[in-house]
């Protein structure tokens, strides 16, 4: 019985391997980096240091930063924008007519299929002083200005929210196909309104997408680097310098790999506390 | 009065729509109208003069197509890593019961979450250390094993839906497990196979800085990351122009991949599907 189990087990065995050589791996050297002083420059032999990493970032000022730019991307890019501009056009897709909705919904996924990197040049022209964004507020009579520097982070959020917003369309399209219509007709002949049937009917009949959605998006945020780098770098003057830009600023342009390491772990723990909660909210059918 | 406004509704969800449209659509046409520009511009304007020179000038081996085939190299190779290793993975999750099942899917479904950015700092210390830094097989299997959570979550999920009790037949006949997943099971599943390999292909050409931490080598840079040189002010400036080209072509590979997928199987609504936890 037991050799069985084993042998059943065997398909499981590259997969095992892998995650644990390229996934298990690095996450453990991290927390061991991260108790070094490691560098990259000259000689300098690498020394167990302790917490003084930690001591170091929870008395910086700019990890500080760090971490609240890394929120406000978070929050308004992926909770705030991602999630109910997928769940409008979700619903928009329901009453629209059908050629609108197929040309709409290729051209949110066009804007999700296009590499990272392309998607940082395309919004980096898009908010550029000189850029479209200015010359639309400009036809339509809106005061402009210069967004990149004047409000880098907000910027950098909108553009996540252009990137990522098909994934919350695609979720919540499909969580809505899946609410019967019974249930809203009959709210209906009740004399609900369209907003109570929303709040009523179709929220708490989706509201596991929604938790489903959430997690996954502010995961995949938290550790945007690509278009944040080709957008601002960070700038100006770190007014969008996210965990992932400051972290890779000190390991691999300031060579602290030991510090930036530090960093990193940080980062890797709140990713991994939103992993928790996550698991927690699909526990009934993660079986 | 009711169908009133139900007519009200759809216009104001049309106009809506329309809206949201033009958003999303106004960054896209930046690319191709610039593409087609003479000259360097950072507007959305009807070109004064057509030219294919951006094309041109960037339609050669060492600026388009050592990377484009470098990062088929890269992004195919780790595509087969990861949806080979995910189904033989998917396979025992799938069909059989044990005590470490969920505790292995709750592993996978963990690691899904686990932002891949905050470790590329380790992995490149480790990598310099094990002397795998700079090498297109490592950072191959790399990204394969990035995707691979993903992937196994994924797989099973699809493999799911297929139901045991076809196989159930053929172990009585006395055929193995392996040869029970490629004869019943992988045939039956094959549209679930598709939309992971291309959902996991359009994932990696799009990543930039897995490839940007571990390949050095400009004859080895994908096109993810050798994008970059077109935004060297060293060189003269950003050459618009020639961007928008590149990017034109570096977008083809996944646009036609993801049509594809959309068309036949309408993939793109399976993955909403297979997502919704």
């Amino acid at each position: 019985m037991r050799g069985r189990t084993i042998l059943r087990g065997l398909p499981l065995l590259p997969a095992v391997v892998l995650l644990l050589v390229f996934l298990a791996g690095p996450i453990i050297y991290c927390i061991y980096y991260a108790f070094t002083d490691m560098q990259l420059t000259g000689a300098t032999t690498t020394n167990f240091v302790g917490l003084a990493n930690f001591r170091k970032a929870f008395g910086d000022d700019q990890f500080y930063n760090a971490i609240l730019q890394t929120l406000i991307f978070t929050v308004l890019s992926a909770i705030v924008g991602q999630n109910i501009l997928g769940l409008v056009i979700a619903l928009l897709f329901r009453l629209a007519t059908k050629v609108l909705r197929s040309i709409v919904g290729a051209l949110v996924i066009a804007a999700w299929v296009v590499p990272e990197i392309v998607a940082g040049y395309l919004m980096y022209a898009f908010f550029r002083d000189e850029g479209s964004l200015n010359e639309i507020l400009k036809f339509l009579h809106l005061p402009q200005q210069n967004w990149l520097y004047t409000l880098p982070i907000l910027a950098v959020s909108l553009a996540n929210v252009w990137r990522g917003t098909a994934f919350s369309m695609l979720v919540y399209s499909a969580a809505l196909a899946e609410v019967p219509a019974e249930l809203t007709e009959a709210a209906a002949m009740d004399g609900a309104g369209v907003w109570q049937r929303f709040w009523h009917v179709t929220v708490p009949t989706i509201r596991r997408s929604v938790a489903t959605n959430l997690m996954l998006i502010t995961l995949q945020t938290l550790s945007v680097f690509g278009l944040i780098f080709a957008m601002t770098k960070g700038g100006p003057s770190n007014k969008s310098t996210t965990l992932p830009i400051y972290t890779y600023q000190t390991a691999l342009q300031n060579y602290e790999i030991g510090y930036g390491t530090a960093m990193a772990l940080v980062l890797l723990v709140i990713g991994a506390l939103f992993s928790l909660v996550y698991l927690r909210a699909l526990r009934p059918e993660a079986d | 009065m009711a169908k009133s406004v139900q007519a009200a509704g759809k216009v104001a969800a049309n106009v809506g729509l329309a809206v949201v449209g033009v958003a999303f659509l106004v960054p896209l046409l930046w690319v191709v109208t610039t593409s087609v520009a003479q000259g360097q511009t950072l507007k959305v304007e009807w070109p004064q003069h057509f030219t294919g020179a951006n094309f041109a000038h960037v339609a050669t081996v060492d600026i388009l197509f050592r990377p484009l085939f470098n990062g088929l190299v890269l992004c195919g190779g780790g595509t087969l890593i990861t949806v080979v290793v995910a189904i033989l993975a998917a396979y025992p999750l799938s069909r059989y019961r044990s005590r470490l099942k969920r505790p292995f899917l709750l592993t996978i479904l963990f690691t899904t979450g686990l932002p891949i950015t905050a470790i590329m700092i380790p992995v490149y210390a480790m990598f310099t250390q094990l002397n795998l830094i700079d090498r297109m097989w490592s950072a191959t299997v790399f990204m394969g094993s990035t995707a691979l959570p993903f992937g196994i979550w994924l797989m099973k999920n699809f493999m799911d839906s297929v139901p045991v009790e076809l196989e159930e037949v053929a172990w009585t006949d006395g055929a193995s497990s392996m040869a029970t997943l490629r004869r019943i099971v992988l045939p039956l599943m094959w549209p679930g196979v598709v939309v992971v390999t291309i959902f996991t292909f359009i994932g990696m050409w799009g990543n930039f800085f897995v490839p940007f931490i571990l390949l050095i080598d400009p004859n080895q840079l994908p096109a993810s990351v050798s994008i970059f040189t077109f935004f060297d002010p060293q060189h003269g400036g950003v050459q618009y122009g020639q961007l928008a080209a590149f990017s034109i072509f570096y977008c083809i590979p996944v646009a036609v991949l993801y049509l594809v997928m959309s068309r036949k199987l309408s993939g793109s609504f399976a993955l909403g599907g297979a997502l919704k936890g």
